[in-house]
């Protein structure tokens, strides 16, 4: 793509063309050449969409989720966007990017914009990818971007990280998806969801993310308080900034996303998140951590390919292993090796500084 | 892997219009799709024309695939090629038809735009070769 037809991509994306935005996330999305100047143009304009990521288990209801809360933004006039990830298949590379069938509240909305993406295999390249999509929807316009992911690994952690608020969706009787939870996402989530939860089982499930919501913030809480009945403490009411200071704690909140139950409370629980990360400041802390995870992920990715042409101009990656194989030397010595110009280079600089 | 390696996969949206509800054929051509590498997007049953021009503009598909089994083809088809247009996305999609569409409609379908018609009992490698020969380069 020329440099002319870039300018006018950009120009007509932010005048509000879909066609165009479709086609900036699509470029995001393949890496085509000059996808990186589109993103560095478009990050100027970004920085006014609130961000909700929503993940959880196949099955748990978030398409259905997405599709009643994008629906309760367009009935307050906002426009939104949608992120959907789904898994590709490791050896094809191709996928069935089914979240699109559940959006059936929007019809021919097109403000609206919802897009699937694969994971492609990607390693750590998704959520960049994601991320960059992310800030196309947010150049355009939209007032509300709403990421759905497949809860089940580090990258869906990551992809999820983009956002201001974090979602995670249970579904009733998943006593193993809460294990999983402890793992990892728990530490990520701003709000719990317990989706269906016309399902029996749905008050142990939330007891079961209460329980571990006050363990993480007060380890003794079990012992004090010994069983958890059926009434569900409003967490929303009792958060006290004076008390509690910057911490906030997730709320549970009960949905059964097909019929809309629980959505007034799921937006209350929302929009509380929020206000609390603007009074304690922590959008803008979220807005630089994210800023410098990106520059991170960006060196790391960039300095790789540097090195993997470096691999190519010795010979490449498998005559390397073959010595390794065959114990002429070492890993770790083929690293050294490989690394020595970029050492080079960079140390000469730092020494000047000093 | 890097990200900055240029990752081209091609992008199809597998669509179901109107009232026609037979989709076996539209789930084995999503799968084989699938198995060939693309990326599927499959609209699900009853799908409006105007949510398949709104499907297939956002996810900025190459190849949209429409499957109907119901002998509206007529109606339908011209409706979603009308809304690809207003969306300036006509051209650089690739548009074939699937099901039954009797002969003497079929060069009516043509000169709307749609690329080819593939009817009952045609091999799924014919399908698949013949959208990776026609999806449209992007840029």
């Amino acid at each position: 793509m020329s440099r002319v037809d870039q300018d006018e991509l950009i120009s007509a994306l932010l005048a509000g063309k879909h066609r165009a935005l479709a086609r900036a996330i699509t470029k995001i999305e393949n890496r085509s050449p000059g996808y990186r100047e589109l993103v560095s143009e478009l990050h100027r304009h970004t920085g006014t969409a609130s961000v909700v990521g929503i993940t959880g288990s196949p099955g748990a209801g978030k398409s259905t989720l997405v599709d009643k809360l994008a629906k309760r933004y367009r009935d307050r006039g906002e426009t939104v966007g949608v992120i959907a990830v789904d898994p590709s298949s490791p050896y094809t590379g191709g996928a069935v990017l089914g979240d699109r069938i559940r959006m059936a509240s929007n019809v021919g909305d097109m403000d609206v914009f919802f897009r699937s993406m694969s994971a492609r295999g990607q390693l750590g390249g998704l959520s960049t990818a994601t991320a960059d999509a992310v800030k196309a929807l947010d150049a355009f316009g939209k007032d509300r971007i709403l990421i759905e992911t497949v809860g089940a690994g580090q990258s869906e952690v990551d992809i999820v990280k983009t956002a201001d608020t974090v979602v995670v969706l249970v579904q009733p009787g998943s006593g193993d998806d809460v294990q999983m939870l402890k793992a990892g996402i728990l530490e990520i989530s701003d709000v719990f969801v317990v989706n269906k939860a016309d399902m029996s089982g749905a008050a142990k499930t939330v007891a079961d993310l209460e329980e571990m919501i006050h363990m993480r913030n007060d380890p003794t809480h079990g012992l004090q308080t010994g069983h958890h009945g059926f009434e569900i403490p409003d967490h929303l009411n009792r958060a006290d900034p004076a008390d509690e200071g910057d911490r906030w704690e997730p709320p549970v909140v009960e949905t059964v996303a097909t019929a809309g139950d629980g959505l007034a409370d799921l937006l209350t629980a929302l929009s509380s998140h929020r206000e609390h990360l603007e009074t304690t400041g922590g959008l803008d802390r979220n807005a630089r951590i994210r800023a410098a995870e990106e520059i991170r992920q960006h060196l790391r990715s960039d300095a790789a390919t540097l090195l993997e042409a470096e691999i190519d101009r010795r010979g490449g990656i498998d005559a390397l292993a073959e010595r390794v194989a065959a114990r002429e030397t070492d890993p770790y010595t083929i690293a050294d090796e490989l690394l020595e110009p970029l050492r080079e280079t960079i140390k000469p600089r730092s020494d000047r500084q000093e | 892997m890097s990200t900055d390696t240029a990752q081209r996969s091609i992008r199809c949206l597998v669509a179901k219009v109107g009232l026609d509800g037979h989709d076996r054929g539209a789930h084995v051509i999503a799968r084989a799709f699938r198995d060939a590498g693309f990326e599927v997007i499959y609209s699900g049953l009853h799908r409006a024309p105007e949510e398949i021009v709104q499907a297939a503009v956002q996810e900025d598909v190459d190849v949209l695939g429409i499957s109907i089994l119901s002998g509206a083809h007529n109606t339908l088809v011209p409706k979603v090629i009308e809304g690809l247009k207003s969306y300036d996305a006509l051209e650089d999609t690739l548009i074939i038809v699937g099901g039954i569409v009797p002969e003497d409609d079929r060069e009516k379908l043509r000169s709307l735009g749609v690329a080819e018609i593939f009817g009952p009992g045609t091999p799924m490698e014919e399908t698949i070769e013949f959208v990776r020969e026609n999806a449209p380069e992007r840029p």
